[in-house]
């Protein structure tokens, strides 16, 4: 067995890992194209946008796209995309890792049941929900509030489950230490069991964060304010807003730019912790 | 949790802070009737939260849409001040054979080929990828994240990339004009693909069965339209969206095979290819059967690409699909109850396909452990 792994990594140069590298890479760049194809397209001018896509070096430069999106819906957008983001992120993991840590570690009559239901309630797809959340955001006075847009996307089982998960797995001792020395649960839960879990917790923010960054279906449903409309909803708006589309390519790209910004960036500071959190999210 | 006394040996061998040893048995006692029921005071305190976001956010607006399926709402006031009108909202879609059914059949037919062409794609695309970055080699890892940043961004955004590489002078068209093809208006073409390939073999018109016969108001030879061409540029779309993600759950599920199978076939003479169809694809059934039935779900689910594409699944209704037509139509026409009840055939239509899936695959894994190695 161990000559076999010996001989693996000494063979030299052959034509099937040259055939590999050329594959592997040939579609890396079918997957980064469309991004980097699009990003030179928001510098290009409309006319040269629409008679040559495929420069991917501007000529001439143009911010005139940016300009116009930022002097208008742009900055409005991206506060409401903010504020929202923040309050579904900072909630999302308070009230997860709470419930997560009390289903897996505290005994509690109903613990079994609350369980089953989390499971049914994470079987329903989302776009069946939308009428529902209009209903019941309507129903409740906050149809047009951010409190409309914030509170129903706080109800995430994934999360609880991926919470769950983690605190299934470590190690039960220091708790039970610090509730045997009179702590309360909730003290115990506060200053001896999150800082534990500070993976999974940052796991969880950045989950939620790009979650409720690209969510567009339950703004749609929650608010019809432009006022109100944070960066996915503004954006689509831009793009059903007629008034001949070829030549707006540049603006429509600076927006599609900026607002992949904040994900991506997150996306390459988490980017090892974030793929396995998303095998581990999935394998549930 | 109730053997105490391990846990105290466990605490002092963790560094735990030392337990006081005045009236040690006693206060244990006593303790543990108050941690009791401290816990179930704790645990529901701490799940109440999730627990009314649940009910009043998901659990409480389901029934009252289930109302409102079979209601005649129209949008003012209360949802339960409408009047009950029976399943008609349901029939209405299913058997009328009016224009509420022609439009559901027609989203019906738009998703359904989303679903045939879409999920093959994305599951070969995502185990392709998923062997190509599986080997710990050099380089590997920016090939991983190359082919997972797609899945970052948002539909949205998405959306007005896709239509600015395939707008009729966009840069596939350009592309195409490399090797002297003459690109369609994608977005625009509502022509179907299969009526497409059918003519260019000749079959240019539909053969009288298939004009006849007609299912949820739509004749059979509109079934076999297969998707527009306007739809295969979502279908593209989601192919580079989707395969990123699933390429991770095919890493996990190819980590859990042993490297040991693999020698053990190589030894007995077996070539990359016969591994890959003997071994890798057997021992990833389960994997498979997740990747599958996740982008099924997902696949059913087109509603976010087709409203921010803003054409209203236009060209001549080919991306309309049925979670669109029930928004549109109880946002748009103040429907409720046909938006309600379109809402809920979809969520039938996902559960009775997964379980259909799961079926299938489950009955070829039956097969005893030993035969897929050795055949």
């Amino acid at each position: 067995m161990n000559g076999t792994t010996v001989k693996r990594t000494r063979t030299p140069v052959r034509p099937g890992r040259v055939i590999f590298w050329t594959v592997a890479i040939l579609i890396a760049l079918a997957y980064l194209y469309p991004f980097v194809v699009s990003i030179s397209g928001a510098f290009k001018t409309d006319a040269q946008a629409t008679n040559d896509p495929l420069a991917l070096i501007p000529n001439p430069w143009s911010i005139a796209g940016f300009q116009a999106i930022f002097s208008s819906w742009f900055p409005r957008a991206l506060l409401n995309s903010v504020v929202v983001t923040v309050f579904v992120t900072l909630g999302r993991v308070f009230f997860n890792s709470l419930a997560g840590y009390a289903l897996a570690r505290l005994r509690f009559p109903g613990r079994t049941a609350v369980m089953a239901g989390i499971l049914a309630v994470l079987s329903v797809p989302a776009v069946v929900l939308l009428i529902p959340r209009f209903l019941v955001v309507t129903n409740l006075g906050l149809f047009n509030t951010y409190a409309g847009m914030i509170i129903p996307l706080l109800a995430d089982a994934a999360g609880i489950f991926i919470m769950r998960n983690f605190f299934l797995s470590i190690p039960q001792s220091v708790e039970e230490a610090a509730l045997i020395d009179g702590a309360g649960p909730f003290r115990t839960f506060w200053q001896v069991v999150l800082p534990m879990a500070t993976p999974a917790l940052v796991t969880l923010t950045v989950l939620s964060f790009q979650g409720s960054w690209n969510e567009l279906a339950h703004f749609i449903v929650s608010a019809n304010n432009p006022d109100l409309a944070p960066l996915t909803r503004a954006v689509a708006a831009v793009i059903g807003g007629g008034m001949g589309r070829e030549n707006r390519f540049p603006l429509q790209l600076a927006a599609a730019t900026l607002m992949t910004i904040p994900p991506a960036v997150v996306f390459f500071i988490f980017q090892r912790r974030l793929m396995n959190a998303s095998i581990g999210a999935v394998k549930e | 949790m109730t053997n105490g006394g391990d846990d105290l040996s466990t605490n002092t061998a963790t560094n735990a802070p030392p337990i006081p040893a005045r009236g040690r048995r006693p206060r244990r006692r006593g303790k543990g009737i108050t941690l009791k029921t401290r816990q179930a005071v704790a645990g529901w305190a701490f799940v109440a939260p999730v627990v009314v976001l649940l009910g009043v956010f998901l659990v409480f607006p389901i029934i009252m849409a289930l109302w409102v399926s079979v209601s005649d709402w129209s949008g003012a006031g209360s949802p339960f001040t409408g009047d009950f009108v029976g399943l008609s909202n349901f029939t209405d879609i299913l058997v009328d054979g009016g224009l509420a059914t022609r439009q559901f059949g027609t989203s019906l037919r738009n998703n359904l080929w989303y679903v045939i062409v879409s999920v093959p794609i994305i599951t070969a695309l995502a185990l392709g990828l998923a062997r190509i970055v599986s080997k710990p080699r050099k380089g590997v890892g920016l090939l991983r994240t190359a082919y997972y940043f797609p899945s970052v961004t948002s539909t949205v955004a998405a959306v007005i990339i896709f239509q600015f590489l395939f707008n009729v002078s966009g840069a596939i068209n350009h592309m195409l004009a490399w090797v002297n093809i003459s690109g369609p208006n994608w977005t625009t073409d509502p022509r179907g693909v299969l009526h497409l390939a059918l003519g260019a073999i000749g079959v240019e018109q539909a053969p009288g069965w298939a004009t006849e016969n007609a299912v949820l108001g739509l004749p059979l030879w509109e079934w076999l339209s297969g998707p527009s061409v306007a739809m295969m540029v979502f279908i593209f779309m989601a192919s580079l969206g989707a395969s990123g993600t699933f390429m991770l759950i095919f890493l996990a599920g190819l980590k859990q095979i042993s490297p040991d199978v693999y020698e053990a076939a190589a030894i007995d003479g077996a070539g990359r290819w016969t591994q890959f169809v003997k071994i890798t694809l057997p021992l990833l059934r389960p994997t498979m059967l997740t990747v599958l039935t996740l982008s099924l779900i997902g696949s059913w689910q087109v509603f976010d690409q087709i409203f921010a594409a803003g054409e209203a699944g236009g060209p001549a209704n080919t991306t309309l699909t049925p979670a669109f037509l029930s928004f549109s139509w109880s946002f748009n026409n103040q429907q409720w109850g046909r938006g309600a009840a379109t809402a809920f055939l979809l969520f039938c239509i996902i559960v009775v396909f997964s379980l259909i899936q799961r079926h299938v695959l489950r009955e070829s894994s039956t097969v005893p452990r030993r035969k897929r190695f050795y055949k």
